[in-house]
């Protein structure tokens, strides 16, 4: 089964992308993250994402386009990235989740990919 | 009516009932989809029934249900909205068709508990669905005993399979270093069926008591399925050890019996043996659990009723053991009752007005009333016991109470 992964992490481990002394680590520990995913054969695909201020939200309202900066600031947690992955059950997926850097510092959500519908 | 029944009909009923669950677990492991095992196999019977009086019964009537449970599944997934899970269906059963001998009946009934208290699973609804899956009871009967509304326990349980297929949930054992942490879960679920604080607290409300038979069962299975899990054969023992009271805790006249004045020859002797032989084989594994505790309490329990001695000191200390295991409010209250019972009904009291959040609690109250009581305080203990009364649901528990029960 496929699996998004939604990496959601509070505001503090975000900010650490702008910190000097503690982006090394941060982004290292992405990098291995994704790394051992791709090697283990499991990753579909993925991204990091912009932090969330670079983030632009659009409605339609009576035929209007509504555009906002957005999402809403002050939200705790943000989605930060996601990836897709192909594994045979939950446990497998949490398996990945839990090692996710972020799963200690904002949370993982796991999404079940839904099947194409019969033609 | 009952007299002209076909005994095939008898056969196909006996059958359902004692194999449902493995008849289930064996379905629904391949597709993970519970509910359209559920459909399936109903479907089935309702084919025996039919059958079997006019062509005879077959020689392998679990067999028999399961071909025709299976064929059953085939053709509803072929008009199913989804190509891989009907593909994968046509796989299996083709698979099956072209095995020459019938496969083992595998025991899947483990794994369908493994499933249904998957931490992915809402809590709440673990126990109703183990309940539902591996017993066949049907949801109103489920929610009667949770207090819950019919129609909102159906459709718990609807999205609980829902999310068991659809999230991908194996139906599988888990691994050696998973596992015990798993147990607590299944363990959790049948210890909710029973409904276990009845015995606790004096004249404690016993809400759950009507899925007893069938928590016995899940716990006697637990045991045969995971025979060195000390924790599963404490909580069989715990269940057996209350079980064994059921039938004195009620006098002639169907007023509630409190542990202290029930006569032991009234006691199952078969269920309390299997009880202390099942909690002298978890303390061989030398690995203490909340069950195990719980278990020893009562095994105390009995032991003071048959001996006469006294080991209210023991059982305080059981009781601290039991909250550092287990904080829970019933534990808590459970251990103040039995703080007063060794002599210390301050500190009891005490203990029982630090919690908070016990405002409709009702075996806060029972508890209160005996505590107060003890404490001197026939008053206090008076009104707790009119409150404990008025949130009792039990009519035997409230005579009990009013009569002034907390005080013996």
């Amino acid at each position: 089964m496929q699996y998004v992964l939604l990496f959601n992490e509070a505001k503090a481990e975000r900010d650490k992308r702008e910190d000097p002394a503690a982006a090394g680590p941060y982004w290292g520990g992405w990098t291995a993250y994704m790394g051992a995913i791709a090697q283990s054969g499991v990753m579909v695909g993925g991204n990091a994402l912009q932090p969330p201020e670079t983030g632009t939200v659009l409605r339609v309202e009576n035929g209007v386009r509504q555009v906002a900066d957005g999402p809403f600031a002050d939200t705790k947690e943000a989605l930060g990235g996601y990836v897709v992955i192909e594994v045979p059950d939950l446990d497998a997926a949490l398996e990945w989740a839990a090692k996710a850097p972020c799963a200690g510092a904002g949370s993982v959500e796991i999404r079940p990919v839904l099947p194409p519908p019969a033609a | 009516m009952d007299s002209a029944r076909h005994p095939a009909v008898d056969l196909a009923e006996r059958t359902a009932r004692a194999s449902y669950g493995r008849l289930l677990a064996m379905l629904a492991s391949r597709t993970r989809d519970i509910a359209a095992a559920e459909d399936a196999l109903a479907d089935a019977f309702a084919a025996a029934v039919a059958q079997w009086p006019r062509d005879g019964v077959p020689i392998n009537p679990e067999g028999w249900l399961i071909t025709v449970a299976r064929r059953r599944i085939g053709r509803g997934s072929a008009h199913g909205v989804v190509v891989d899970r009907a593909a994968e269906l046509l796989a299996l059963l083709e698979a099956e068709r072209n095995s020459a001998e019938p496969p083992p009946f595998r025991d899947e009934r483990l794994a369908l508990m493994f499933a249904c208290t998957h931490p992915a699973i809402d809590r709440n609804v673990q126990a109703p669905l183990m309940l539902q899956t591996v017993l066949g009871l049907d949801a109103n009967r489920i929610a009667a005993a949770f207090l819950v509304d019919g129609a909102a326990m159906g459709q718990r349980l609807v999205r609980a399979k829902r999310k068991i297929r659809d999230a991908g949930i194996a139906f599988a054992v888990p691994d050696p270093a998973d596992a015990s942490h798993r147990v607590e879960g299944v363990l959790a679920a049948v210890y909710a069926a029973f409904g276990t604080a009845w015995d606790d607290v004096l004249g404690a409300d016993a809400r759950l008591a009507g899925l007893r038979e069938e928590a016995v069962f899940l716990a006697r299975l637990l045991a045969e399925l995971l025979p060195d899990e000390p924790e599963v054969l404490g909580l069989l023992a715990l269940i057996l050890h209350c079980e064994a009271r059921r039938g004195a805790r009620r006098d002639a006249t169907g007023g509630f019996v409190p542990l202290h004045a029930q006569d032991p020859n009234r006691w199952s002797q078969p269920l309390l043996l299997e009880a202390e032989a099942a909690l002298r084989r978890a303390a061989t594994y030398g690995s203490p659990g909340r069950y195990q505790t719980e278990a020893a309490i009562q095994s105390l329990h009995a032991h003071q009723r048959m001996t006469g001695e006294r080991f209210a000191p023991a059982l305080a200390r059981l009781y601290d053991v039991l909250a550092s295991q287990a904080p829970t409010l019933g534990v808590v209250v459970a251990r103040a009752v039995a703080y007063a019972e060794a002599g210390a009904p301050e500190l009891a009291l005490a203990q029982l007005e630090a919690l908070t959040g016990t405002g409709s609690y009702q075996p806060w109250w029972a508890a209160l009333a005996r505590v107060a009581w003890l404490a001197g305080q026939p008053e206090r203990a008076a009104r707790a016991a009119e409150t404990a009364t008025g949130l009792s649901a039990d009519p035997a528990i409230r005579s009990f109470l009013l009569s002034g029960g907390y005080r013996t």
